[in-house]
């Protein structure tokens, strides 16, 4: 019975915590736009939560810089079970036109297991949104 | 007692992770410390890999807001060690891109001051009109963020008739919307009288700080490359330099609206009076070797791009300078005898160019070695708790 009740509200309102790995800002401006009235993630419940300890699903972009790997296990860690992991934008997929560059790892997937892509440089809100509901469906 | 706060690497109020740390004695800041690196990619090594016409990729990727500054910078040096001589209409859409981007920019900018002095309603009014100019950009450029819109020797696409007239639309919204948000500013006592005497930047402090763009703007320093350095068409457009010298948010907040306003004149003169004609040369594949340094005005302040060439397909090196980075001693400076509460709004009104995640702050107390985790949520929430109870300061007055 509990068990139904937290998967229910885990379909239905989703909290999501926004990473940057070192991106260019794009992807990240295009999470925030989401939450703003045009798109407005928040009418499927979907909220963004400021610390990981509340987040259900992370949503992360950028190709992973050396120096904060640590902090991104770290940080997936801290989310509690079960979590999902979108990796938003060419690069966080990657690397995109920074493949190559001496100071990245290549994608969000090299680092933390990943559940859902979604493409695009920058990916478009409604592409993010979009990958967000298909991965509840999977739920 | 003293404290040491450390902020980031992940941080709302930075969009790029960064590692700051405060000390501080009780409320105040007494120093501050910054640790870069997060968000290193490696660019400029890279751009050596590649040849002129992919950097402007490159290039554009180095940010994602003022992704159009780079380019132009970069593309302006470029065009200048291969001697080129873009056609007008084609600079007329480059500039036109980049004033379209300073707008959204600048109301992305309000939206996150006025998210951060606790008031969201004006986060969620300045982002939804950000939606017009997104979708103008979208409908020159085809991109919503990256507009790959620049090209060695010109501009790669060009616009028509009902482009041009969709623009003046939706600068006209956007105009009259910003009125209101000038009507709000200075009718809203509490937004005001919280952003009024924050993170104090005198006038001879952001001189020998050498900062730069809005932030020196609003120390009274009249500074900007569109008007000491034309370059292009800026030299033929009728505009005026913004500034304020309240050397506070306040000001930087006056400084960036009174830009929204001059660049949507910028905007109507460039569509009015765009010349007919091509739009970009063909560049030639290698550039002579020489080297180059150029400047733009991004939305942040001035950016400037050192590129080298020796004589093949590939620069020899390309050094980008961000406005930010220029802004970091000037934000130091802000930061001390600040209040802890006012951190994310000091750090906001440089506009960091930087990405952001994780929101906490850990407190650690200097004796006992004792760390707490505090949420950025709430920290934000005790900012707006103290700025309850602090009385109004009743001299607060919108400059205008």
């Amino acid at each position: 019975m509990l068990n139904k009740l937290t998967r229910w509200s885990r379909i239905k309102s989703p909290w999501i915590l926004h990473l940057n790995s070192g991106a260019c800002n794009a992807c990240d401006i295009e999470i925030v736009a989401a939450l703003t009235p045009r798109f407005d993630v928040e009418r499927f419940g979907i909220l963004l939560k400021a610390t990981p300890r509340h987040a259900d699903v992370i949503i992360a972009s950028g190709p992973v810089t050396r120096q904060i790997r640590d902090r991104i296990i770290r940080i997936y860690e801290q989310v509690p079970d079960p979590k999902f992991v979108i990796a938003v934008g060419a690069c966080a997929m990657s690397g995109c036109v920074y493949r190559g560059a001496y100071n990245i790892m290549g994608g969000i997937d090299q680092v933390i297991p990943v559940n859902m892509y979604v493409p695009g440089c920058p990916a478009r809100p409604d592409a993010i949104i979009d990958g967000v509901v298909k991965l509840l469906g999977k739920l | 007692m003293s404290f040491q706060i450390p902020i980031g690497p992940q941080h709302p109020a930075l969009k790029e992770p960064i590692s700051l740390r405060m000390t501080v004695e009780g409320e105040v800041i007494t120093d501050v410390d910054m640790r870069l690196g997060y968000n290193h990619r490696g660019m400029e090594k890279l751009a050596e890999e590649k040849s002129w016409l992919q950097n402007i990729y490159v290039t554009e990727r180095i940010c994602g807001i003022c992704s159009h500054s780079h380019a132009t910078c970069y593309v302006q040096g470029v065009e200048k060690l291969m001697e080129l001589a873009p056609p007008r209409r084609g600079l007329y859409i480059r500039y036109l891109v980049a004033e379209l981007e300073r707008v959204h920019s600048h109301l992305l900018w309000l939206g996150v001051a006025g998210h951060e002095a606790g008031f969201d309603s004006f986060f969620m009014y300045t982002w939804r009109d950000r939606e017009i100019v997104m979708d103008l950009l979208e409908m020159i450029s085809g991109n919503r963020v990256h507009y790959a819109i620049n090209t060695l020797g010109g501009v790669r696409r060009d616009i028509d008739e009902g482009q041009k007239a969709k623009i003046l639309e939706g600068v006209a919204t956007l105009r009259k919307r910003s009125e209101y948000y000038f009507y709000i500013g200075a009718n809203e006592p509490s937004f005001v009288a919280r952003i009024a005497g924050v993170g104090y930047l005198s006038k001879e402090s952001a001189i020998a700080l050498c900062a730069v763009g809005p932030v020196a703007r609003a120390s009274g320093v009249a500074r900007d490359v569109r008007k000491d350095d034309p370059c292009a068409v800026y030299g033929e457009l009728d505009f005026e330099l913004a500034t304020a010298d309240t050397c506070d948010v306040l000001g930087r907040v006056v400084v960036r609206v009174k830009e929204l306003l001059e660049s949507y004149k910028l905007i109507e003169q460039m569509v009015k009076g765009l010349p007919a004609g091509d739009i970009a040369v063909k560049a030639p594949r290698k550039a002579k070797p020489g080297e180059v340094v150029s400047r733009y005005e991004a939305p942040r302040g001035e950016n400037i791009h050192y590129i080298k060439a020796n004589g093949t397909d590939k620069p020899e090196r390309l050094k980008v300078r961000a406005p930010t980075l220029a802004n970091y001693p000037a934000t130091v400076e802000m930061l001390r005898k600040g209040f802890i509460a006012d951190i994310p709004l000091i750090f906001a009104a440089i506009d960091p160019c930087i990405c952001c995640a994780e929101r906490t702050v850990t407190l650690v107390a200097a004796g006992s070695g004792e760390e707490s985790v505090v949420r950025m949520s709430d920290l934000r929430r005790r900012a707006i708790a103290r700025h309850q109870n602090a009385p109004v300061k009743r001299n607060a007055v919108w400059p205008l």
